[in-house]
């Protein structure tokens, strides 16, 4: 198909969203934009003075794709959901915090925070760029928080509402109390070393004024103890929940070294027999918790745990005494008649009281083609009214309806086997067990020599070989690793996740969305058509909401689009208009008058005054590279295919995935194929996207959501992959094997380093200087030898691969 | 020695009085987002040239 434009205008580009631009724009005060949505947003801002917008960054705008219905902002000003959203109210201020998830450049921040230009009585809005997070304060006399959320939306930032954000409880976070946890034991610890060191530096004549000796031994001990009650409460809460569920975690031996340390140090300050291990106890205790932090550092704006409710609008219009009204979605009750609208969820099971209407269930079952529904036939929730409005009655509530059925599920329910760390639990079973022995033989060993060694050198052993360079080690590689996929846009929910991924056997795909783009692709088959023809089906399909016309309008995008006339939309056949004299048709093969050719949901046929020029064919792609992932992966794992859509491209996928396929499969079928599958032995990685896949994911030992947008909504799951990454699953996937390889390597060094504190402990050298020595010599080289280590495996396996 | 004693208490006072202000500020969320200060400071020095050109006109 032939360009309508020039070179040069073929290059224009929108001022507000860097859109490619149609042969001709809209001009407004000499800027080019590529619809009449993005110049109205350049307009108020710059009525506003707020053009620096444009000049932070280029081409900042969102553009907005489907024409927003304001309906749903007048809901908010319903007590009950306002009262969710309201952060605090102090007379006349409302404090509200809104998540904007397409803010994305700095532009996004300035245009955010300076609000107030726009819309007076908004006295601040702080943005919290990490969470995506806007934070409002405004004059509740003045304006209502509807009209806020109006504003935001107005100027390209519609803040997510959905029924998940507005039951967030108020929560502060863990975070503060980690960090000044890691604080106070930095404190201590410095100061304690400081008071350390004229002992260890004065080769005993510090034993000449004990006077000086007791100060700093008593200080020392003064110091210890908020890093003993509070920096390392962590470690003994743990610890204690361990030892009552009857387990040995690697947080009971760490505890019981941390207690064993101080108690020592206690007797031999009181005793005046030295000063004590104080500096090497809260000296590990800050490196633990800092391995610890750097291992869960989040990915602020990635939500793992979300369910139905995040997927669910917060609002829904419903028609009480023929007016419409929009109203709470948890407040719908059986009998209630609601309005959707074009790209709006039905957020309950309902019957259809308009009289046919189109609904893609695609995101719910996996069903890849839109479904025609007819008057009286039940829709289910999670449904996407794919074009025009329709009227439904509410069957259910939400919380009753078929799809959240799914989240009664045992697999919801039940708290998964926290396995973060398993193999270091496994590791350290022996370890500690080893450690026992060495400590009470050499204890029995010296009741023979010198009895009154016999605890001291007990006690010096279980000190001085404590499993947190183990600990060190894993976490410091957890974090590396994790890291490292974060930066491939492959990003793991918790450090247990590796692990998971790494000891997987079987995977099992999704089709539609996973191994599929989760948009559908026109392509046309037919005469070549004229430029005039080009504008006249742009201008025709540009008319319609049905999804299959904007594909069609997206096709001819580089066409004029002009006012059509007589424009006649059949809903569910299709729709005809006329433009200079000619009669323009786009619509299903009955429509275009193909009599008796084969009726397939996923063509549009197009006709210009009767006669039929050629059709559109829409289908999911492939993505790009399945090829070769499943080829990487096919001979080390068991590859599954489970679909919710019927079986017609079974022949292409056949030679992917052989006999294991199964199509449509319910939710629920899905989760139990997994079940099935887990009770026989495997270990299973599902991936997939949508709704449908969200009990499968949860049952999964690992489940994977595949995202092309990071704003948009993905099921509860373990771990997200970016969808443009696809490419290099395999890769990412055996990525995660190098942390039990790093973790063994610097476990071995860690033995070394205990093996020559052992042999001080056991002849009862012990000094406190040796053991000032070992503990940050150790602690630093694991830190060094994990980062290294990860960052050589990194280079080797992601980098090379992706080079290539 | 006495300067001893004191030295290591004036030290320790002022080392606490740093830690108490890090406390402090990390219960107040200083430390919550890193990343948008960092980009606020750039906008406020604009904002009020903006203002002034205007008033200037």
């Amino acid at each position: 198909m032939g360009y309508t434009s020039s070179q040069v205008e073929k290059e224009t580009h929108c001022y507000h969203c860097g859109d490619k631009c149609s042969a001709h724009p809209v001009i407004a005060e000499g800027h080019a934009f590529c619809c009449d949505g993005c110049r109205l947003v350049y307009e108020l801002l710059s009525e506003n003075g707020l053009c620096t917008y444009y000049s932070l960054e280029k081409n900042p705008g969102i553009k907005q794709e489907e024409e927003k219905h304001d309906g749903i902002y007048s809901a908010l000003d319903d007590p009950a959901i306002r009262q969710k959203l309201i952060q605090f109210e102090n007379g006349n201020i409302s404090r509200v915090i809104f998540r904007v998830p397409v803010m994305h450049c700095t532009s996004c921040i300035y245009l955010l925070e300076n609000l107030h230009r726009i819309h007076s009585p908004v006295i601040s809005s702080r943005v919290n760029f990490l969470r995506k997070e806007v934070t409002i304060d405004f004059d509740n006399a003045k304006t209502t928080l509807g009209e806020v959320a109006r504003h935001l939306s107005a100027i390209g930032y519609p803040p997510s509402l959905n029924l998940l954000d507005s039951e967030k409880g108020k929560k502060k976070s863990w975070f503060d109390n980690r960090v000044i946890k890691i604080g106070v034991a930095g404190f201590c610890f410095g100061n304690i070393m400081m008071l350390s060191f004229p002992e260890y530096l004065s080769h005993g004549e510090l034993n000449t004024t004990p006077q000086l000796r007791t100060f700093f031994a008593l200080l020392s001990l003064l110091l210890s103890l908020p890093v003993l009650l509070y920096s390392a409460s962590g470690f003994f809460v743990s610890a204690w929940k361990a030892i009552r569920s009857r387990t040995l975690n690697i947080d009971a031996p760490i505890a019981l070294a941390i207690a064993v340390t101080f108690l020592r140090s206690v007797y031999e300050i009181s005793f005046a027999h030295g000063s004590g291990y104080l500096d090497s106890m809260s000296g590990i205790v800050f490196f633990m918790l800092l391995g610890r932090f750097f291992q869960d550092r989040k990915h602020d704006d990635l939500v793992f745990d979300r369910d139905y409710r995040s997927y669910f609008p917060i609002a829904v219009d419903v028609i009480v005494n023929g007016k419409e009204k929009a109203s709470p979605v948890t407040s719908l009750r059986k009998g209630d008649e609601i309005i959707i609208r074009g790209g709006e969820l039905v957020p309950t099971d309902a019957l259809l009281l308009s009289d046919t209407t189109l609904i893609d269930y695609s995101f719910v079952s996996g069903e890849s083609e839109p479904v025609k529904v007819r008057k009286g036939e039940k829709i289910f929730a999670g449904a996407r009214q794919a074009a025009g409005s329709a009227r439904y009655t509410v069957e259910k509530e939400t919380s009753q309806s078929y799809l959240t059925q799914l989240w009664n599920n045992d697999a919801f329910s039940r708290e998964r086997e926290k396995s973060s760390g398993a193999y270091i639990d496994r590791i350290n079973k022996w370890f500690s067990s080893a450690v026992f022995l060495v400590a009470f033989s050499s204890a029995l060993l010296w009741l023979f020599i010198q009895p009154t060694n016999a605890l001291n050198v007990m006690t010096a052993v279980l000190i001085v070989v404590c499993p947190c360079t183990l600990l060190l080690a894993s976490t410091f590689t957890n974090g590396n690793i994790l890291r490292w996929l974060g930066k491939e846009k492959f990003y793991l929910k918790n450090p247990g996740v590796i692990e998971r991924i790494a000891g997987a056997d079987t995977i099992i795909f999704d089709k539609t969305g996973t191994i599929t783009t989760s948009d559908n692709k026109a392509e046309y088959v037919g005469e070549r058509l004229s430029e005039e023809e080009q504008i006249g089906f742009r201008s025709l399909a540009a008319q319609s909401g049905h999804p299959f016309s904007r594909k069609i309008a997206g096709y001819f995008a580089n066409a004029d689009r002009l006012p059509m006339k007589e424009v006649r939309e059949t809903e569910g056949k299709g729709i005809t208009g006329v433009l200079n004299g000619k009669t323009y048709l786009i619509g299903s093969a009955l429509f275009a008058g193909k009599n008796g050719s084969l009726h397939d949901a996923s063509e549009s046929w197009i006709a210009v005054d009767g006669k039929v020029k050629g059709r559109f064919i829409f289908s999911h792609q492939q993505r790009p590279g399945l090829h070769d992932v499943i080829r990487e992966m096919s001979g080390k794992k068991e590859i599954h295919l489970l679909s919710g859509d019927n079986d017609s491209q079974r022949k292409q996928l056949e030679k992917y995935f052989g006999e294991r396929m199964h199509f449509n499969y319910s939710p629920e079928q899905k989760l139990n194929y997994i079940k099935r599958l887990r009770s026989s032995g495997k270990k299973v990685i599902m991936i997939g996207d949508g709704l449908n896949d969200a009990g499968a994911l949860m049952e999964a030992d690992a489940g994977i959501a595949l995202s092309d947008n990071m704003n948009s909504y993905f099921p509860a799951c373990d771990a997200i992959l970016s969808g443009e990454k696809f490419r290099e699953l395999p890769t990412l996937l055996s990525f995660t094997s190098v942390a039990n390889k790093v973790v063994t390597a610097s476990f071995i060094v860690s033995v070394l380093y205990n093996i020559c504190g052992i042999y001080f402990a056991v002849t009862g050298q012990m000094s406190p200087l040796v053991a000032a020595i070992l503990m940050p010599a150790s602690s630093f080289s694991m830190i060094l030898l994990t980062t290294i280590a990860v960052r050589i495996a990194a280079f080797r396996r992601i980098n090379k691969s992706f080079r290539t | 020695m006495s300067a001893i004693f004191i030295l290591i208490g004036a030290s320790l006072t002022i080392a606490t009085g740093f830690l108490v202000a890090f406390i402090r500020s990390s219960k107040a969320g200083q430390f919550d987002d890193s990343v948008t200060p960092a980009v606020r400071i750039l906008f406020e020095n604009e904002t009020v040239q903006k203002k002034e050109n205007k008033t200037r006109k």
